[in-house]
């Protein structure tokens, strides 16, 4: 770094590249390390004893967190259980992805809809992706109980706003040429959206509906819990009946669903994009 | 080049016929069959069986589903229309959202590092193929795992508190990064690291001269994209682990005192939190690009 900067002669009152690149990163590391000090005071957070805490931790779960012959007995209620959560998950991706492509439609610029319909549909999506979805899982636990629709309606409201967004800027990206071209032609707007806008988006939306279902997946974990329904619920149950090795054998079926899914959307994705 | 070509080849036919594809019947095909279009509507069609056949399965228990939704919706007007503040305080809540805030930053940060180190290993065009192999098979189990599941499982280890919901929190967010600094390392010029081979240097002089100054933009976009998500994780861990925050005094307030007042009021909070979040991310990406 100096020999360069000896040998290349340069104006006094520029500095080098390399002094305010070192100064940034300085000033980045600071202002990071000032984030983590007030962070880990706020929280309580210990540093050492959460670094001891994980070899502590595998060592617990090397020891306790093993599937025995009783787990391996529960296998048969774990996975209809599992499947009961991934069917959810599945149903809520499909539900919400067919109300948001139709709900996404008047905000996007192919239906030529009048700007403030686009602004309205923009902040009902908004209201609904910021929700987060345990709020959505309380409220509704007070209507439904402990029942399967309630994390279906959590997980629906939270799904359909993230997905109408990314519709809106799916479509927007993906047909803007192909819709110009068929309005040219004359066609109307349910014309355009029947023979334009689908076809030309449609591997797009898959793509983000497989996203959606390995997301809602793992979220539906979460909800259950809430919710005391599905795979979620029954991971609680053995855990606070301290049944660790039961426990552990829903997290490895988690675990296998959700790699499952992955590798299979990825195909899906290779192939159809 | 396109010229050379041609002048090569015998002179273009323009009869235009014999390139439209036609039906049996006559009529112009305008669909052309696919792959791609076959795997769609298969991916379709297995989406709804799968949709219907759960539908059909699923154990309702009862319940009256009008009843229900308008139960909810007059529940929805009670939570957003009268939010109020009975059993917590303004700076309470403010100050449990910090907490939120405190344990989404300790989590992002830890897992940026853990991921700067793990992306070096898992990016194509810096790792050899097999130990990126092995990373990304480790990162994807590590992913696989849902936060809570970890947050739980650490809660065992070192008890409830901050410290099991950091660590749940920052297996996910390592996870997730090193999938996209891997990414981000892989897009960068392929010239640089090959140049600064040939001129001798060290592994870690390629990697802070070349791909840490080429790839930092991209990558605090996506720490930032991170910190959001591992918000809402925070949010969510502190409901269902009861590890504190504003998530506890969301679930406090719903499942304890049946308050949807208070529900309103916390959720008018984190809304409020949630939308700055998404604000500065936006600011930050628009400035990297």
């Amino acid at each position: 770094m100096d020999q360069t900067q000896e040998k290349a002669p340069r104006p006094q009152d520029q500095t080098s590249v390399f002094v305010t690149r070192k100064r940034t990163f300085t000033l980045a590391f600071l202002g990071v390390a000032l984030i983590f000090v007030i962070s880990a005071v706020a929280t309580d957070y210990e540093v050492i004893g959460g670094l001891e805490s994980i070899p502590k931790a595998v060592v617990w779960m090397a020891r306790h967190f093993i599937p025995d012959a009783k787990a391996w007995s529960r296998l048969p209620y774990i996975l209809s259980k599992l499947s009961e959560t991934a069917l959810v998950s599945v149903a809520v991706t499909v539900c919400a992805a067919i109300c948001a492509f139709f709900f996404s439609l008047p905000g996007t610029k192919t239906t030529k809809t009048a700007p403030w319909i686009a602004r309205i549909v923009r902040i009902i999506a908004a209201f609904f992706r910021n929700v987060p979805d345990i709020v959505w899982a309380i409220l509704l636990l007070f209507s439904f109980g402990e029942n399967i629709l309630t994390g279906f309606f959590a997980l629906f409201f939270a799904t359909f706003g993230m997905l109408t967004r990314t519709f809106i800027e799916t479509i927007d990206e993906v047909s803007a040429s192909c819709v110009e071209a068929l309005y040219a032609t004359g066609a109307t707007s349910l014309q355009t959206v029947f023979n334009g806008v689908i076809p030309s988006s449609l591997p797009e939306i898959v793509s983000w509906v497989l996203y959606m279902i390995e997301t809602n997946i793992r979220s539906s974990t979460l909800i259950g819990m809430l919710t005391a329904t599905g795979i979620g619920y029954l991971f609680d149950l053995y855990y606070k009946r301290m049944d660790y090795s039961s426990a552990s054998l829903v997290v490895i079926s988690i675990v296998i669903l959700v790699i499952a899914i992955e590798i299979l959307s990825n195909k899906i994705r290779k192939v159809i994009m | 080049m396109s010229e050379l070509d041609i002048a090569g080849q015998p002179p273009l036919s323009l009869e235009i016929s014999q390139y439209i594809r036609k039906t049996r019947g006559g009529k112009i095909k305008t669909a052309t069959k696919s792959r791609s279009d076959h795997a769609i509507k298969i991916t379709i069609f297995v989406l709804l069986t799968l949709t219907i056949y759960g539908f059909a399965t699923f154990n309702y228990k009862n319940v009256d589903i009008a009843k229900a939704l308008a139960g909810t919706w007059s529940n929805i007007k009670v939570l957003f229309g009268q939010p109020k503040l009975t059993y917590g305080t303004w700076g309470g809540s403010l100050k449990a959202l910090f907490v939120t805030f405190s344990l989404g930053a300790l989590a992002t940060i830890f897992g940026a590092i853990i991921a700067f180190f793990g992306s070096l290993l898992c990016a194509k065009n810096i790792a050899n193929s097999f130990v990126a192999n092995i990373t990304k098979s480790f990162v994807a189990f590590i992913r696989a795992v849902p936060t809570i599941l970890w947050v739980l499982i650490f809660t065992v280890a070192a008890g409830l508190g901050s410290v099991a919901a950091v660590i749940g929190l920052t297996f996910h967010s390592a996870g997730y990064l090193i999938k996209a600094y891997a990414e981000s390392i892989e897009e960068m010029d392929e010239g640089t690291i090959e140049a600064l081979k040939a001129s001798g240097a060290s592994f870690w002089q390629i990697v802070f001269q070349a791909i840490l100054p080429s790839s930092i933009s991209r990558m605090t976009a996506w720490t930032f994209l991170r910190f959001e998500i591992n918000f809402t994780n925070a949010l969510a861990v502190g409901a269902a682990a009861g590890v504190g925050g504003i998530g506890f005094d969301l679930y406090m307030a719903g499942n304890h005192y049946f308050d949807l007042r208070e529900l309103g009021f916390i959720t008018y909070i984190v809304v409020a939190a949630v939308i700055l979040l998404e604000m500065i991310a936006t600011k930050i990406k628009a400035t990297v690009r």
